[in-house]
């Protein structure tokens, strides 16, 4: 089993990997917390949205596989490709670190991951439609979740609230990211298979400014603009991730259940 | 962090028409969240329509020690089952 370089791919289907690739990673990163959260009730919380962000990622990688052709499959895009051919957004591999940045990271996420589930519902692409359908139910228990917790950490103790602090310091210059358009995301939207940022971006802020308000935390001004992940370059973390979720298709390849 | 954080007795009701079941309990700091913890922990594999939680300190329960004077007495009453009619055939769900 070799590395698998993808080059030359079409917007959409560039589209499909760049939502497939958020949605595995940021599954992968919140199935690190099984066995280990703060309390058993969260630890299966987590695992849950885990499993429904994998779930995500299945199915575009398999709608994916399908408009690719070669016979490629779901397991192909998870387990064969290096770092540079990744196209998740950046937010999204920044690792766990305590309790308040997983929660920051994941509202950041799911606030925007709704809306854009929201708009997807009337793509052109009709497979992508459904799955858009049957995530934007589990994108709405994400954003509850992460929300309430959100407010109840930057509304708690002195220790949670500068907890909060140093979370949001370190994943709000990642937001922006989130809302970024290229000419590949143009072309999609102009062929009505992608939703376009521009108008997902007042929902998520919406969403954001009325858990900062309900929280008590200030609101930073707009996102930073960290950015690269959408073409393959990356922070250094991915490729940590990568090397533990992908050590058994490398070390015995092509290896099956 | 669970010594500090409170206990919620859990009920599910599993389809319309039955009752709310005890299933067991979760910890979590204010009710908003152990009915999402409740969620998370009691209906993973489909169980539920509805679910309540209870603060586990508003239920006030019976003393094993007075299991005697409070159960004993009904053991020996079985004049009190409903056991002693004739059913007649029309009646198919009794």
């Amino acid at each position: 089993m070799t590395t698998l370089a993808l080059k030359g791919l079409s917007p959409h289907l560039t589209y499909l990997l760049r939502l497939a690739d958020d949605q595995l990673i940021l599954g992968h990163r919140l199935s690190e917390w099984a066995g280990h959260a703060p309390m058993l009730e969260e630890d299966i919380a987590l695992a849950n949205i885990a499993l429904d962000h994998i779930g995500a990622a299945r199915a575009l990688y398999q709608h994916a596989a399908t408009l690719h052709g070669d016979g490629l499959t779901e397991d192909d895009y998870a387990y064969r490709r290096d770092t540079r051919d990744y196209l998740n957004a950046l937010l999204v591999e920044r690792p766990n670190g305590d309790f308040a940045h997983t929660i920051v990271r994941q509202l950041l996420y799911s606030a925007f991951a709704l809306p854009l589930w929201q708009a997807l519902m009337t793509s052109s692409d009709t497979t992508l439609a459904a799955i858009a359908e049957k995530s934007e139910k589990e994108a709405r228990y994400h954003v509850r979740h992460a929300g309430d917790w959100f407010v109840r950490l930057g509304d708690g103790t002195g220790e949670s609230k500068a907890r909060m602090d140093a979370a949001i310091a370190a994943l709000w210059p990642y937001g922006g990211e989130l809302f970024e358009t290229d000419a590949t995301l143009a072309a999609a939207i102009e062929a009505g298979v992608a939703a376009d940022p521009a108008a997902i971006e007042p929902l998520w802020r919406d969403t954001i400014e009325a858990a900062f308000d309900e929280s008590g935390l200030p609101l930073p001004d707009r996102p930073g603009r960290q950015t690269g992940g959408r073409s393959g370059r990356h922070t250094e973390h991915l490729g940590f991730l990568l090397a533990e979720m992908q050590h058994l298709q490398r070390a015995y390849p092509g290896q099956r259940w | 962090m669970s010594g500090l954080t409170p206990l919620w007795e859990v009920f599910i009701r599993t389809r319309n028409g039955m009752a709310h079941r005890h299933v067991g309990s979760v910890h979590a700091a204010d009710a908003a969240l152990a009915l999402q913890a409740a969620r998370d922990v009691y209906t993973r594999r489909g169980e539920g329509l509805s679910i309540w939680v209870v603060p586990s300190n508003a239920i006030t329960a019976s003393d094993p020690a007075d299991k005697d004077e409070l159960f004993e007495p009904a053991t020996s009453k079985a004049y009190r089952h409903p056991s002693f009619y004739d059913i007649p055939d029309d009646i198919e769900n009794m």
